[in-house]
């Protein structure tokens, strides 16, 4: 039973054992007000724009500009200018999909398995960690599309009736992956946008008061007519519960069947079931990667110590060093199996991967993805905010060796050492790649700028203060966490 | 005639007051209430005396739906209207169809649950008397608030406004409809 029954009806028990007093951790420090929190998060978007902002966002869409001359370049031309060649036919466009997809999965990983798992200090980071899934997702969704040559034929992905009459071929993974990076990405923008009414509601309600007119109608219109009513809450806390209850399958499944797009396959280094777990992991630890990437800066621009602590760095490290030792345990499995499975072509892929032509890259996948991590066991390195922020940086990069690695070295050599080759990028891959982080960062710029970047009614529901029996009865009091004391029953 | 007035609207500081005032007005018979809160409070919904939502009805049959719609649509295209052999394959089997049916589940679920929690809650609604409210803004922000509609059978001018009184309400007055 909850703690609020303790002081009446503990059981007997725990008289005589005497648990420990282990308080939790404020998940906003300070004691601060519920107007306080408004005021900081508003007081974002309703601020002046900051000169910073500015400096950021034109660099930002000087960088988007080369995907777009990429990306021009590439229709106009044709996938020739890319520097994929037989025997690797996939390379960059593949690399880059499944990195920024991998990237997306830790907002959804916060926003829903954290949200399930009653991890409460999900609350100031779900809200921009699910904004950086969807301009991921949509990040992603630039490679695939432009790989197919004709642009103007994707929609032959989707099964709408075309004038060929023939249907898309269910039996291969890739349709697979087309419904799960679509679904992903609808989900997970309908996951955010419901997650934003209330706090939408609130911008309305204060752009109103304040007589900025033409803000509140815009926001009006997105806030749906909020109004707060309890009876609504009722049907919102559910049908959010739902949402993570079915994003949370999903997150798994979306990365799982981009990891069939290898592991269907018969390449030596792909043909492994341990791709969909592997996968997943790797997922998880480059999204959070991105989200301490992000997160850092955007905590120590905007004064939000008192909001994002300490504590949610620790957090944030710790399911990084997990992640990151689950895929170095992953990295030193496959090489356990293509030794174990005695089958020769499986071990000399993955001798070739450590020691052949892409060996560095190899190396650096794994000095990346299994050494940094490594630090996150060291407090004082998950103290020093700057150390951190470079560490994820190192995740970042070792995430998409990591594809590259996979991808390169298995379709480079395969089979028959007559059909070997090797990859080199051309200037538009590289460009073209580049320029994604300039249209992710636009976008993110956007959206700290116009939308709430932190989750206020969810913020305000983990303090103290939330708790209706804070003041009666309640074992522990002021640890912001309402859920452990549980209504009495009539 | 001049319309009569929306109801009356109590203000509370903090979520304790709220859910002690809350199972007062339940405990008097009140069915034309609400409470306006900026967060969802832990257990305000039993102390309103609220049933529980029934939006996961709507989200099973979204996802049974979308499970039914990806099978069919692969058992159509693939092995009715236009077959084409592709490795020896099956023209359909519920393995590989299954994919693309368990994310159809998803996508159907999600937009079930967020159309039936719109529905159920009669939203969107952008004039309501509680927004019109001149202190609305609080409402979203840090206050607390109950409101019992005058077209509750139960409600009456002087005793309901005793009742929301005597139940710790602040500021009470009458909301225009």
């Amino acid at each position: 039973m909850s703690h609020a029954a303790d002081s009446h009806d503990a059981p007997a028990i725990l008289r005589e054992v005497k648990p420990a007093h282990l308080p939790r951790p404020a998940l906003v420090e300070h004691n601060r007000s519920f107007n306080w929190i408004t005021e900081k998060i508003c007081g974002i978007v309703e601020g002046e724009t900051p000169a910073w902002w500015w400096w950021c966002f034109a660099v930002a869409c000087f960088v988007a500009s080369f995907t777009v001359f990429g990306i021009s370049y590439v229709v106009a031309t044709g996938v020739g200018v890319w520097g994929h060649r037989t025997p690797v036919n996939w390379s960059w466009p593949i690399v880059n999909f499944v990195f920024w997809i991998g990237i997306g999965h830790a907002g959804t990983l916060i926003s829903a398995i954290l949200c399930l798992l009653r991890q409460k200090w999900r609350t100031s980071i779900n809200r921009s960690a699910e904004a950086m899934t969807i301009f991921a997702v949509v990040c992603a969704g630039i490679f695939p599309v432009f790989h197919v040559g004709r642009v103007w034929y994707a929609w032959f992905l989707f099964p709408l009736p075309n004038y060929n009459y023939i249907w898309q071929n269910f039996r291969s993974p890739l349709e697979w992956d087309v419904f799960a990076v679509s679904t992903y990405g609808t989900v997970s923008v309908l996951f955010w946008y419901v997650g934003m009414i209330p706090d939408l509601a609130t911008l309305r309600d204060r752009f109103y008061a304040t007589g900025r007119k033409t803000r509140s109608f815009l926001y009006g219109i997105f806030a749906m007519g909020w109004r707060g009513s309890a009876r609504h809450w009722n049907n919102y806390e559910m049908a959010y519960l739902i949402l993570a209850g079915i994003a949370t399958p999903l997150v798994l499944s979306v990365h799982t069947i981009v990891s069939f797009d290898f592991a269907v396959s018969l390449i030596p280094g792909w043909h492994t079931t341990i791709f969909p777990p592997y996968f997943v992991a790797g997922a998880i630890f480059s999204g959070f990667g991105m989200v301490l990437t992000l997160m850092l800066p955007l905590r120590a621009i905007y004064k939000l110590e008192d909001l994002i602590t300490q504590y949610h760095i620790d957090c944030m490290c710790k399911i990084t060093l997990a992640t990151g030792t689950m895929v170095g345990y992953a990295y030193m499995m496959e090489f356990f199996i293509a030794w174990y499975g005695a089958n020769p072509f499986e071990a000399f892929t993955f001798i070739n991967r450590a020691f052949g032509p892409f060996a560095w890259s190899y190396w650096i996948m794994i000095s990346c993805n299994v050494i940094t991590p490594q630090l996150f066991w060291f407090k004082s390195v998950r103290n020093n905010t700057t150390l951190v922020w470079i560490l994820s940086l190192f995740v970042n990069v070792g995430m998409w060796f990591e594809r590259f690695v996979i991808i390169c070295t298995s379709l480079t050599r395969d089979f028959l050492p007559s059909s070997w080759g090797y990859l080199s990028p051309t200037v538009v891959d590289i460009f073209t790649f580049f320029g994604t982080f300039g249209i992710f960062s636009v976008l993110f710029l956007l959206f700290i700028r116009f939308l709430p970047l932190m989750a206020m009614a969810e913020i305000k529901a983990v303090t103290p203060q939330a708790d209706p029996h804070r003041d009666h009865g309640a074992g522990f009091t002021g640890h912001g966490d309402p859920s452990w004391q549980e209504v009495p029953h009539r | 005639m001049p319309d009569a007035p929306y109801g009356l609207i109590a203000a509370f500081e903090d979520t304790g007051s709220l859910y002690r005032a809350a199972k007062v007005v339940r405990d008097a018979g009140f069915t034309r209430w609400d409470c306006i809160t900026p967060l969802p409070v832990h257990g305000l919904d039993k102390a309103m005396g609220q049933r529980r939502s029934i939006v996961p009805r709507v989200s099973l049959a979204g996802g049974i739906t979308g499970f039914c719609t990806g099978m069919t649509l692969i058992w159509y295209t693939d092995a009715f209207d236009y077959r084409i052999i592709v490795a020896g394959k099956p023209f359909f089997s519920p393995l590989f169809a299954f994919p693309v049916s368990y994310e159809l589940t998803i996508l159907f679920t999600a937009f079930a649950t967020i159309i039936g929690m719109f529905v159920l809650n009669r939203l969107p609604m952008h004039y309501h008397p509680v927004l019109k409210f001149r202190d609305v803004r609080r409402a979203t922000d840090d206050r607390f608030y109950i409101v019992i509609e005058t077209a509750d059978p139960r409600y009456d001018p002087k005793a309901t406004r005793a009742l929301l009184e005597k139940a710790g309400g602040r500021e009470i007055e009458e909301l225009e409809s």
